[in-house]
């Protein structure tokens, strides 16, 4: 019978109709688990926004930055948050052009993440301006005295960078929602879901001109975001690379951030995720298989993030550099050492742990080891910036950085403010991808002669899946 | 083409008695549909023999557009007021490259999307195309034939006979 055939990724879901009734689960009235999570998210948000107040009533001043440093915990935390925001773009996007049916069920949840870390990325630089209202100096925009951005700089090269990134994951994200959005539209009886699903599924029926469209739509929005996601933190890079600052003048500084972005992101989408798969039961959906993969992602990245780790130190002996030499010593065995071995043993050595399959296995542990990565990228970012600016050239300007209260404060918030999207996402729109993951489902098949199990030949045997889906008979 | 606004719809519990239905429908000569899928099925898609969508000229000239408003932008702009500024040309083509690719990508996929409203004739906020049923989201299929009240019985023989759960007419 049809019904007894499952898909290798997900065989604990019978049929569509339960992927439906799965996703609408999620959609309801939230607990007070959720309203004292999110009031906590607000509070945060709260507590950034009376630090943020101080810094523009009092001046810059309030920030811990200082000459020679004049770059801390604000470039820190955005370089932290664009990171974060790679892993969707990686998994929605670059893995559905490899065709990996493993991303279905786990893209939509790390394309929010996304969309949400860019968006609180985005403000940093704003706040680190110090005086926010004139953000618009940075983009292109007429003057009557005709004086444009600098072209030349890595800098606005990352406010295209950035802008763009935020705005094609958005659109990416919403686009791949309306679908669901109908299915939300279709099955919900709250009445003001049914008209906000209503208005933001745009009047979709899920037609054939509908699905062309969207299906190739789909795929060249994939194919743009593929290279974006890349260039984005190059660029994000070389706003370091391209200065003559050692320590950042390198040129494996583009890949070398990539790496690092995309281990970082993959962390917080697990970190997300896990307990998001406990909470609202998704076990047939984020299956040990998903958690396998991403474990193995991440421990790639991590060996890519080590062996740039090595390459640095390795350059900066080669080349005999007094200066180079210096800085990369000073990370390790200077003022801020605990910040340089924590970046190393955290992203480097502790990820090696997922060499063990049994460990992998283990989302109790793989969730301590997403929050080690967290926690290490963000030092690593700090190690790269501010050792480097304490310590360059002359040691006459050798000055330390610390961070201040009103930094730690909107560091936090924007966790907060991070999170406090996310949760709204969560009750309000489609966690998992319904549309999508029917694709790999095997479809309801009336007559069993098609009897295949690959699926290669359900309809008489003329065309191989879209994806490589398995399907097995249980 | 103008299609007819009364019809017939068939639901389907299975893809491939819609197919069936596709296909029969067809060889009698009812070329006007309208298949609801709860998700992209290539079955469907070689059934109908429907052809190549449109979005990817769009994607094409909208990634052109881009390519050329980035030159544009970082050249004029540059030009405006010439001032040389560490040490590279005025028209320094390796830093704008940046540019010109950003804009390329953020263009391309802007018309991508409009591509997709304006061929999937999205947002559709007055009548639906044909005939819904809210089941297509969930596990049903949904065939709808642009036909005639004339027309009626006999495509609803054919849809039944492919194996429709159930027939709902459009007058």
């Amino acid at each position: 019978m049809a019904s007894e055939i499952r898909s290798v990724f997900h065989p604990d879901v019978k049929n569509y109709e339960q992927v439906n009734r799965d996703a609408m689960r999620l959609l309801t009235k939230p607990g007070p688990g959720y309203v004292a999570l999110f009031g906590l998210a607000l509070a945060m948000v709260a507590m950034a926004a009376v630090a943020f107040g101080y810094e523009v009533v009092y001046g810059l001043g309030y920030a811990g930055l200082t000459n020679p440093v004049g770059w801390g915990t604000f470039i820190t935390t955005f370089v932290f948050w664009v990171g974060i925001g790679h892993a969707g773009t990686l998994i929605s996007a670059i893995l559905f052009l490899f065709r990996a049916p493993w991303r279905q069920s786990i893209y939509r949840l790390a394309e929010a993440m996304t969309v949400f870390a860019v968006l609180t990325a985005a403000l940093f630089p704003i706040i680190h301006i110090g005086r926010p209202w004139f953000f618009y100096w940075l983009l292109p925009l007429p003057s009557e005295r005709a004086i444009w951005p600098n072209f030349r700089s890595p800098l606005l090269w990352d406010v295209f960078a950035v802008t763009t990134y935020l705005t094609v994951s958005s659109v990416f994200f919403f686009i791949g929602l309306i679908p669901d959005i109908a299915a939300a539209r279709d099955s919900t009886t709250v009445p003001w879901r049914k008209k906000a699903y209503t208005i933001l599924s745009l009047g979709w029926r899920g037609s054939d001109r509908e699905w062309k469209s969207f299906t190739r739509a789909y795929l060249f929005l994939a194919a743009l975001a593929t290279p974006l996601v890349l260039s984005v933190h190059s660029v994000v890079s070389w706003d370091f690379a391209v200065s003559v600052v050692p320590g950042w003048h390198t040129t494996i500084f583009a890949p070398y951030f990539v790496a690092g972005a995309i281990l970082s992101g993959i962390a917080m989408v697990a970190t997300i995720a896990i307990p998001v798969r406990k909470i609202f039961r998704l076990e047939a959906y984020l299956t040990d298989l998903h958690f396998d993969r991403m474990a193995k992602m991440l421990l790639l990245t991590s060996l890519i993030v080590g062996f740039a780790y090595s390459m640095e130190y390795f350059m900066a002996w080669y080349s005999g550099e007094l200066f180079e030499r210096d800085v990369f010593w000073d990370r390790v065995f200077g003022q801020y050492w605990w910040a340089g071995w924590s970046m190393i043993s955290f992203n480097a050595l502790v990820p090696q742990l997922l060499w063990f399959p049994k460990i992998r296995k283990n989302l109790r542990v793989f969730f301590i080891i997403t929050i080690f990565v967290n926690i290490g990228m963000w030092y690593e970012r700090f190690v790269i910036i501010v050792p480097s600016l304490a310590h360059s050239y002359e040691p006459w300007k050798f000055l330390n950085y610390h961070m201040s209260y009103t930094e730690a404060g909107i560091l936090l918030g924007s966790f907060g403010w991070f999170f406090m999207w996310f949760l709204l996402y969560l009750r309000f729109l489609p966690t998992l991808s319904i549309a999508e993951i029917k694709e790999i489902l095997p479809p309801p098949m009336r007559n069993a002669h098609h009897g295949d199990e690959h699926g290669q030949a359900v309809s008489g045997g003329r065309v191989a899946e879209a994806l490589p889906t398995g399907y097995v008979t249980e | 083409m103008s299609k007819a606004s009364t019809g017939v719809l068939g639901v389907f519990a299975h893809l491939d008695t819609a197919t069936e239905a596709i296909t029969r429908l067809r060889k009698s000569g009812y070329d006007s549909l309208t298949v609801y899928s709860p998700t992209p099925r290539h079955e469907l898609e070689e059934a109908l023999e429907v052809p190549e969508s449109a979005v990817r000229i769009f994607t094409l000239m909208g990634a052109f557009t881009g390519s050329a408003a980035g030159a544009s932008l970082a050249i004029w702009a540059s030009l405006q007021w010439p001032l040389i500024v560490g040490g590279k040309e005025i028209i320094a083509l390796p830093a704008f490259s940046v540019i010109i690719f950003e804009l390329t990508i953020l263009i391309g996929a802007l018309s991508t999307v409009a591509g997709l409203f304006i061929t999937s004739r999205l947002p559709r906020i007055t009548r639906p195309e044909a005939l819904y049923h809210p089941s297509f989201s969930g596990g049903n299929f949904g065939v709808f034939a642009h036909v005639g009240r004339d027309r009626f019985p006999a495509v609803s023989d054919i849809m039944t006979a492919s194996g429709s759960e159930e027939v709902l007419l459009d007058q």
